[in-house]
């Protein structure tokens, strides 16, 4: 089963979107922040992060940004899931590395299609 | 609404449209009509019908009827179709056209999202430009008028919208997105009634026509499939939904919609 791993500080966003995810086959894990979602990552490779911007310690673009410098080998999908809507801003998480870009509100079609094209379902 | 009121609906969107419309799905009526009747000052349904009725107001007419026109779209919507369209028919017809424009068609464009799909693709694609002539029609004025703004919500370029595509192709805008003028002016816009004599719109060499044939009640199907052939160029390609048929014309092998002419002449599908 592939896993997801749903990185927002926000529990209701993690409950919202575990249950869309799972309803799409994934195993769901989850972390509050970017740092939590690090040592997440070096533990155990997830298929695709749904990743929030604005979070406390570390934010989705500095957890991006370590991400993809990280030694070579499997890197997830990242496809960031955030309320910023400002195209400048999609442009820099989509140069920082981010396959997808899901501006919330979402719902389960839109999660759907973006995992679709981001190559993760 | 009223049964007579329900009637009167379902009647008019066959005779000037050839619309199929069940008058015992009185939701679907109610919630398409409701805001007709609020944007025309009404204070109900039954007033606007009523104003139908007895003003026999051909603007009010249309009004209703449009209001009924299917309006389910999104960008990319399919994307196998567009996949192939850009991989294969697109560089296939563009072999062929020579030094003659390559004319496309979206012939019922609702809101512009699949002729600006269309048109995304051929702004991708280097080797077209102005070589092409992109051309789009609806039924409903309305559509047409927010079509041609390409002013989109949020959440309508989530629906098939790439976000590389989204930053490549679109702008910011006080609400929501805004296609960029460089793609936006690459399409020509009109009124056009499928069942209606459609000649002088001359040929074309690829005709997207989608998930439109079965709303539409049998004669006008016809119709429609009749004018859509006609108008489709020697070698030309029809795209429909997938599960639609043209009379006339075969599904090319594994391309679910992509319809082209038995034999004969070589095809773009």
């Amino acid at each position: 089963m592939k896993i997801c791993l749903v990185v927002d500080d926000s529990r209701v966003i993690r409950k919202v979107a575990r249950r869309i995810l799972e309803d799409l086959g994934f195993e769901v894990a989850e972390a509050a922040d970017g740092v939590e979602a690090l040592a997440w990552c070096r533990t155990i490779t997830p298929h695709v992060i749904l990743l929030d911007w604005n979070m406390p310690n570390m934010n989705g673009l500095e957890f991006i940004t370590q991400l993809r410098a990280e030694p070579a080998g499997d890197q997830p999908r990242v496809i960031f899931c955030s309320v910023e809507n400002d195209l400048e801003r999609i442009r820099q998480a989509m140069a920082a590395g981010a396959d997808e870009y899901i501006m919330k509100p979402f719902d389960g079609d839109i999660v759907a299609s973006k995992l679709t094209m981001a190559g993760a379902l | 609404m009223t049964p007579r009121d329900l009637e009167l609906a379902a009647k008019l969107c066959a005779e000037r449209a050839g619309l199929s419309v069940d008058p015992d799905k009185h939701y679907l009526l109610e919630n398409r009509l409701a805001p007709v009747a609020r944007r025309e000052g009404f204070s109900s349904i039954e007033e606007l019908m009523a104003a139908v009725r007895n003003r026999e107001e051909e603007r009010m007419v249309w009004a209703v009827v449009e209001a009924m026109w299917p309006a389910e779209t999104s960008f990319f919507r399919d994307p196998a179709t567009f996949e192939l369209i850009a991989s294969d028919v697109l560089p296939k017809l563009a072999r062929r056209a020579g030094k003659a424009p390559l004319r496309i068609w979206s012939a019922n464009c609702g809101a512009g999202q699949e002729v600006y799909s269309l048109a995304m693709l051929l702004a991708e694609q280097t080797s077209f430009g102005a070589g092409v002539e992109l051309f789009a029609s609806d039924l409903c004025e309305r559509r047409l008028e927010k079509a041609q703004s390409g002013l989109y919500s949020q959440f309508e370029v989530q629906r098939g919208l790439s976000a590389h595509r989204l930053v490549r192709h679109f702008e910011s805008a006080e609400e929501g997105f805004v296609l960029s003028p460089r793609v936006r002016q690459t399409v020509r816009w009109r009124r056009v009634n499928l069942i209606e004599d459609i000649a002088r719109l001359g040929q074309f060499e690829l005709i997207v026509c989608r998930h439109l044939s079965a709303h539409l009640a049998q004669a006008a199907r016809e119709r429609l499939f009749a004018n859509l052939t006609s108008a489709r160029a020697p070698g030309g390609c029809l795209v429909l939904g997938g599960g639609e048929t043209a009379p006339g014309l075969v599904c090319a092998a594994e391309r679910p919609g992509f319809h082209v002419r038995p034999g004969g002449e070589r095809a773009a599908a």
